[in-house]
């Protein structure tokens, strides 16, 4: 198997598993689903960690790169937080 | 140093996680750990990357690191909950332009290496830059909408779907030539026509279709993440990307069906306006009644049941702890109290929720459209805060109403019904409202927070 058809492969089973997850969310979480989602979207601050840390890369790369790293991770430590926030806030009241 | 198996198991235990984490979302109960997971696994996923065999300078990267932890952490701790749809609108641009800039480096660092590149990966990286930048402009437009600093109506000029479908051709044929080309000059001529169409495609989209167009574009940032795996060849941004776009997908699903709504209809833009000459049905002379706050204040206090239904104008009045308030002295004279909201209540999926969790109701009083529905026809008093399209009956009833089969709270089966609004204007559909009408009707006229303030006053 060609290494783009194994990505295919996890790519369509992933996809999979997310449709299956996600319908399970209760709809009063939408909003942190949401803002959880986009946390771990910031998971391409790997390729951004790749990329501007990779040996071919000069300093204009490493620039870019870095503003990458530097998106990604407001988005990581950003949504992560807000969605704490907010989960912190649905109480039951006795 | 990792071995390249430890670095893909320690992948695969991130991936895990995120599932995890995303299941915690099923209840209130298990969210917060859920949040938890996907904290580690994201911790875990940068530490692994970190000490791969692959990297070879670290200073650069920690200083991004650092930097995206301290303006991250000061946004998420100083929005406030009104304001969440763009915040989260933005942080989707940051990953639509971060997939841009990943993009570019890949190609340039790739030209060290390689005298040619492969068709397939000069493909891979075409599509996430397109993705990554319409994610990127599409989710600015959309945050200055919600931000007020774009006009929230639907922008419109004469031939734009001509116009949109003229640079999707030039850009997909680019994409093709740019396989065979390879120079910078094309990949930024791509990205950039990606650019601009993200802008075209999210400014004619009005203002109320924001949860659908948050929830796409929040799709789309997954798309970005999965291909920018696919390029850099990478399980884990496949897998998570896959995830956030499955999740995006389904949010905008959600949000269509509850507007009766097909996708294309949604994003095609425009609604609101054509909508307004279409709908002038003939009312006869029929009047609205009005009533003063101590007359809802009168009904809510000697009922048995009492079903609130906040919508936009709750959130734009900041009514929400007034409201809280209120419930709080109804439940106090043995008064039942329920919340009901409708899917696309309020500019993103779930706003309305979080901003009643804000002012500390309890979550078991709020219930969804499905669960409540059939309770109205036993609630004494149902009261509408800033809702409007959500509650007109004309959905059930008026085939050429632009609302007819918009599934619809039923809240005209109350017993009586108070509605607060600030004046006689339609909702967002353009559409008058059959509801004010009817004789179990009234009208409070005023601004949110200021009539449920007005109500607790004639209550205590």
């Amino acid at each position: 198997m060609s290494l783009i058809l194994f990505s295919v492969y996890i790519f369509v089973l992933a996809c999979f598993v997310g449709y299956q997850v996600v319908w399970g969310v209760t709809p009063a979480l939408h909003t942190p689903l949401m803002s959880l989602t986009n946390a771990i979207s910031g998971i391409v601050v790997i390729g951004a960690v790749l990329v501007t840390g990779a040996a071919e890369a000069d300093t204009t790369t490493k620039i870019v790169g870095f503003f990458a790293v530097l998106l990604a991770s407001t988005n990581i430590f950003g949504g992560f937080l807000v969605t704490q926030r907010m989960l912190a806030m649905f109480r039951k009241k006795s | 140093m990792m071995s390249t198996d430890l670095l893909a198991t320690a992948y695969l235990l991130s991936a895990v996680l995120f599932i995890f984490g995303i299941k915690g979302l099923a209840s209130p109960k298990t969210a917060r750990r859920g949040n938890l997971l996907a904290m580690a696994g994201m911790g875990l996923a940068v530490l692994a990357v970190l000490s791969s065999p692959d990297i070879s300078q670290y200073s650069w990267i920690i200083a991004g690191i650092v930097g995206g932890a301290v303006i991250g952490s000061v946004l998420a701790l100083k929005v406030q909950m009104t304001a969440m749809p763009q915040l989260v609108a933005m942080f989707n641009s940051l990953v639509g332009l971060a997939a841009v800039l990943i993009a570019l480096v890949s190609f340039i660092n790739h030209g060290a290496n390689a005298a040619h590149y492969s068709a397939l990966f000069m493909t891979e990286l075409a599509i996430g830059s397109i993705v990554g930048a319409i994610t990127f402009t599409g989710s600015l437009v959309a945050f200055g909408k919600l931000q007020g600093i774009v006009s929230s109506s639907a922008v419109s000029f004469p031939g734009r779907h001509f116009f949109n479908l003229l640079l999707l051709t030039g850009m997909v044929a680019l994409s093709v030539y740019f396989a065979i080309d390879q120079s910078l000059w094309i990949w930024a001529a791509i990205t950039g026509i990606a650019a601009l169409l993200g802008i075209l495609l999210v400014i004619s989209i009005g203002g109320a279709d924001m949860p659908v167009v948050v929830s796409v574009l929040n799709c789309y940032s997954g798309w970005a993440a999965a291909i920018t795996g696919f390029t850099l060849n990478n399980e884990l941004m496949i897998i998570t990307g896959a995830l956030v776009g499955a999740s995006g997908a389904i949010l905008s699903y959600i949000m269509c069906r509850a507007m009766n709504r097909s996708i294309v209809n949604v994003l095609i833009g425009g609604f609101g306006q054509t909508a307004a000459d279409s709908s002038a049905v003939d009312l006869g002379d029929r009047s609205v009644k009005a009533a003063a706050p101590a007359d809802a204040a009168f009904m809510m206090e000697n009922g048995n049941k009492v079903i609130i239904v906040p919508g936009y104008g709750m959130a734009v009045a900041q009514a929400q702890h007034a409201v809280s308030e209120l419930v709080d002295l109804l439940i106090k004279r043995q008064v039942t109290v329920k919340f009901a909201i409708h899917p696309v209540a309020g500019r993103m999926p779930g706003h309305m929720n979080v901003l009643l969790a804000e002012a500390d109701i309890s979550y078991d009083l709020v219930f969804e459209m499905d669960e409540i529905n059939a309770e109205f026809a036993t609630a004494d008093v149902a009261l509408v805060i800033g809702a409007n399209d959500v509650i007109n009956p004309a959905a059930r009833s008026d085939k050429n109403s632009p609302i007819y089969g918009m599934p619809i709270l039923d809240v005209d089966r109350a017993q009586q019904v108070f509605v607060i609004k600030r004046s006689m204007s339609p909702g967002y559909a353009g559409v008058d409202n059959s509801l004010f009408y009817q004789d179990n009707c009234s009208l409070v006229f005023g601004d949110a927070k200021q009539v449920c303030e007005a109500i607790l006053q004639a209550i205590d």
